[in-house]
């Protein structure tokens, strides 16, 4: 087995605190968070985080399990890259006279799918999405032109086959405790992963 | 000086908080306690303001006499803990709760939360303990660590700077919050008194609910001081993000006893998961239906009587040989309530490879954690267990029963005989023991400290009831004996309480004597000294060469120390004074220190040396 890079998705309380609840269950293990990535989901009070790793699967489904016990986590879950759609957005500001002089801007923007977000007589900053290697190559491109100052946001990712995640985040409203909230992950797999 | 005794009160505000958590459960009528509560308040404020009641439906209260009033609705009547500035409010409250509310004022804050603990495990109720900000709080983390680590359910309330002061660096303050989040099973700032009834409500209901664990409020000196309309209090019963118990799953059930019935050599671990479930029955019915062999972790032990015939023995590095042994070599191992610590399992991949695993477990962390499960049964034991035990055949498994007889009987003669009937002049810790057993019969809460005397005691010490062993097992707290034993004879009133320490952990938290002293809580204290820190000591010998690195250590004359803070004591060094003085201290009225003189270098044996396999556990 090889460490690959994962992504959990981890639903919330809104609690004072709680970033740093979660972010020391990491450092605890001695993993290193590439990205994180935290806001309100579209549930009022419920927020989510997005938090990238490079690990072993069996590490990452362990500390899923510790994260979940922890009283004001709803869920969480981990995914693969295969598993998700992601973006991250990046932020370039270049001199507005030079990329006016030497750069056909129109052709750039086409090309890296990024466009003009502020133009100013000083500077002008671009704004693209994508994966990482997308927003490095725009930087690869700008960098000859004088780059000023760059930034990328953390990852934000959807998982492909999660079956409405928005029902389910419903049902903790409830008064009572919904069914299925702590997954038995082999159900219905019992032949697969029981093996006798 | 204060005299306060220990009475059936105790044990009867335990009853109410068994009560009172039920009927929460139960839905039965938060109004009515509500009421209760706030009506209880009104008279309280009224005679401490001196005030008229305000009229219905609610009343003014400070945020403090809130505090006061959550634990009261709680079924709270023992608080442990130690004032200073920032709890001061509270304190001043309870000036006028002491007929309703007894507090016990320790020598030290870890003192403070020992005791607490020791509270919890045996009356099964939530502990709890306060203390100041800064230097009070900080001195709670290691019983928070402790109790984190062993499911013990407790409330800590800290006291804070202002909320204006918060993040300045203010006299005596310090992010207790931060400090506390990796050894709290969930912690909270209150900074207003509006948010204490809420607060208080949650932190109870999460202490005793699901995996228990310690819970820690900190309370702002603001939010203390604060008046506020007091609209009552209401239990806690649902947190929308904590599902405290996993959903049974029946088909789980189904497999775990298809397993089981068709097991050759069936082995069970049980651990305190049975205690903290309250399913020392259904436990029992279970191995007695299934014919099972039934081994204990250190924690689990006294949830099955010590004579029970199908009680095998402690697991783990200095457990028991058959039991140890015998996990390598059983076809199915069936986990209750325990979750396979590395001083259980040993090396892990040479752990019980050969077995089929069934793990019975409220954590749902706990399944895979450290053992691959081929059979998950997540849930309450009180309410797997009985499912499980209905689908079982009634089964005795006499041949492998006989496996456990063989060896146990080898250990007997390369270990257990000699500990107990040492022919050296020198006593050694199990014969102590032995005797302490015929004397009690089985009927005392044992507390250990951390060492050789508390692997001894577990090893040898007879259970004939649940909840009599408190010892510190996670964490290996030395200093845990003293202030744990004096909260379990809190939680305990009517037992003989013994507590079992070594000279190296009784001069950690000795200073809890005076605790003793001033509040009459009934304890012996019972040290075993062997002038070494013995389980270092031991372990220099085994595996670095005897090279004794800073493990000697002096006492001072115990009985004089003892006899400082009013306790009577003795201290002996030769075998034909033993019965006669552990009797003098069983009988003696009151508190009474024993100091038995055992062989300096005695080592507990068996033992499965660090990176081992439990089948190369060690007889000598
Ligand atoms: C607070 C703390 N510090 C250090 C240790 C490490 N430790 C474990 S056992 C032990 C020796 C205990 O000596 P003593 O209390 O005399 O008991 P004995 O082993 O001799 O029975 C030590 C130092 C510990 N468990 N806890």
């Amino acid at each position: 087995m090889q460490k690959q890079e994962f992504t959990i998705t981890v639903y919330t309380e809104n609690q004072i605190g709680l970033l740093n609840r979660i972010a020391i269950m990491f450092s605890r293990r001695k993993i290193n968070i590439e990205s994180l990535n935290t806001s309100p989901s579209e549930i009022e009070g419920i927020h989510r985080f997005t938090i990238v790793i490079q690990e072993f699967e069996d590490v990452v489904r362990k500390l899923c399990r510790q994260i979940e016990k922890q009283v004001e986590v709803l869920k969480a879950y981990f995914n693969t890259n295969e598993e998700l759609i992601w973006q991250e957005m990046a932020l370039y500001k270049v001199p507005t006279d030079v990329i006016a002089e030497k750069v056909k801007v129109e052709r750039l923007l086409r090309e890296y799918g990024a466009r003009a977000v502020v133009i100013r007589k000083d500077y002008t900053v671009f704004e693209a999405t994508g994966h990482r290697e997308e927003t490095d190559r725009l930087i690869k491109a700008l960098e000859p032109y004088g780059l000023i100052e760059f930034v990328r946001s953390a990852r934000v990712a959807i998982i492909k086959d999660s079956s409405g995640f928005h029902e389910k985040l419903k049902e903790f409203e409830a008064q009572e405790p919904g069914e299925g909230v702590i997954e038995n992950e082999y159900l219905g797999k019992g032949t697969e992963v029981f093996s006798m | 000086m204060e005299t306060a005794k220990i009475t059936k009160t105790q044990a009867q505000g335990a009853a109410a908080q068994t009560a009172g958590a039920q009927g929460a459960a139960a839905g039965a009528t938060p109004q009515a306690a509500a009421t209760g509560a706030a009506s209880g308040a009104a008279a309280t404020s009224a005679a401490a303001a001196g005030a008229a009641p305000a009229a219905q439906p609610t009343t003014t209260l400070t945020g403090s006499q809130a505090v006061l009033e959550a634990l009261l609705a709680e079924g709270v009547r023992t608080i442990f803990g130690y004032p200073g500035g920032a709890i001061m409010p509270i304190y001043d409250a309870l000036y006028d709760y002491q007929d309703k509310l007894e507090h016990i004022l320790v020598r030290h804050e870890q003192g403070g939360i020992h005791a607490a603990q020791g509270f919890a495990r045996t009356s099964g109720q939530v502990g709890v303990v306060f203390a100041t900000s800064g230097p009070g709080a900080t001195n709670l983390v290691t019983g928070l660590a402790d109790a984190m680590i062993d499911s013990t359910p407790l409330v800590a309330i800290t006291g804070q700077v202002f909320a204006s002061l918060l993040g300045t660096d203010a006299f005596q303050e310090t992010d207790v919050i931060n400090i506390t989040t990796p050894a709290t099973k969930w912690n909270y700032q209150v900074t207003d008194a509006t948010e204490i009834p809420a607060a208080l409500a949650k932190a109870f209901y999460i202490a005793r609910t699901g995996r228990p664990g310690p819970v820690l409020i900190d309370i702002t000196k603001n939010a203390q001081q604060q008046k506020f309309d007091y609209a009552g209090y209401v239990p806690c019963q649902h947190v929308r993000s904590y599902r405290p118990k996993p959903i049974v799953r029946k088909e789980y059930v189904e497999q775990a006893a298809k397993l089981i019935n068709g097991a050759k050599k069936p082995f069970v671990l049980f651990g305190q998961g049975v205690i903290l479930g309250h399913a020392e029955a259904e436990f029992k019915a279970f191995i007695e239906k299934g014919g099972l062999p039934a081994a204990w972790t250190v924690l689990g032990l006294s949830a099955l009587p010590t004579d029970h015939p199908l009680n095998v023995g402690m697991l783990g590095m200095h457990g028991n040989y058959a039991p140890n042994v015998l996990t390598n070599e059983c076809d199915v191992l069936i986990a209750v309530g325990m979750r396979f610590d590395d001083r259980v399992t040993g090396r892990l991949d040479k752990y019980a490879k050969q077995a089929q695993v069934v793990h019975l477990d409220i954590d749902p962390a706990e399944i895979d954690k450290n053992v691959k499960t081929t059979v998950p049964v997540w849930g309450d034991c009180k309410e797997t267990l009985p499912l499980l035990t209905a689908l079982l055949e009634k089964k005795t498994h006499s041949e492998w029963m006989g496996k456990f007889k063989e060896l146990g009987k080898k250990e007997v003669e390369a270990v257990i005989h000699n500990e107990l009937n040492p022919t050296t002049e020198q006593m050694t810790m199990g014969e102590v023991i032995k005797i302490l057993n015929e004397l009690t019969g089985g009927d005392a809460v044992i507390v250990t400290d951390v060492g050789q005397h508390q692997m001894v005691a577990c090893r040898y010490a007879h259970f004939n009831k649940t909840m009599s062993n408190v010892t510190s097992g996670g964490l290996g707290t030395m200093g845990f004996g003293l202030p744990a034993a004096i909260g379990a004879k809190y939680g305990a009133p009517d037992r003989t309480v013994v507590a079992i320490i070594g000279d190296g952990g009784f001069q950690m938290t000795l200073q809890e004597l005076g605790t003793i002293m001033q509040f009459g809580a009934e304890v012996k204290i019972l040290i075993l000294n062997n002038q070494f820190l013995g389980m270092v000591r031991q372990w220099q010998q085994l595996f670095n060469d005897k090279r004794y690195s800073f493990v000697n250590i002096t006492s001072p004359d115990y009985v004089a120390l003892a006899k400082a803070y009013s306790i009577e004591g003795a201290s002996i060094n030769v075998r034909a004074q033993l019965k006669g003085a552990l009797k003098t201290m069983l009988d003696h009225k009151g508190s009474y220190l024993l100091e038995v003189m055992v062989g300096k270098e005695n080592n507990v044996f068996p033992m499965v040396p660090q990176g081992c396999s439990v089948a190369e556990i060690r007889l000598s």
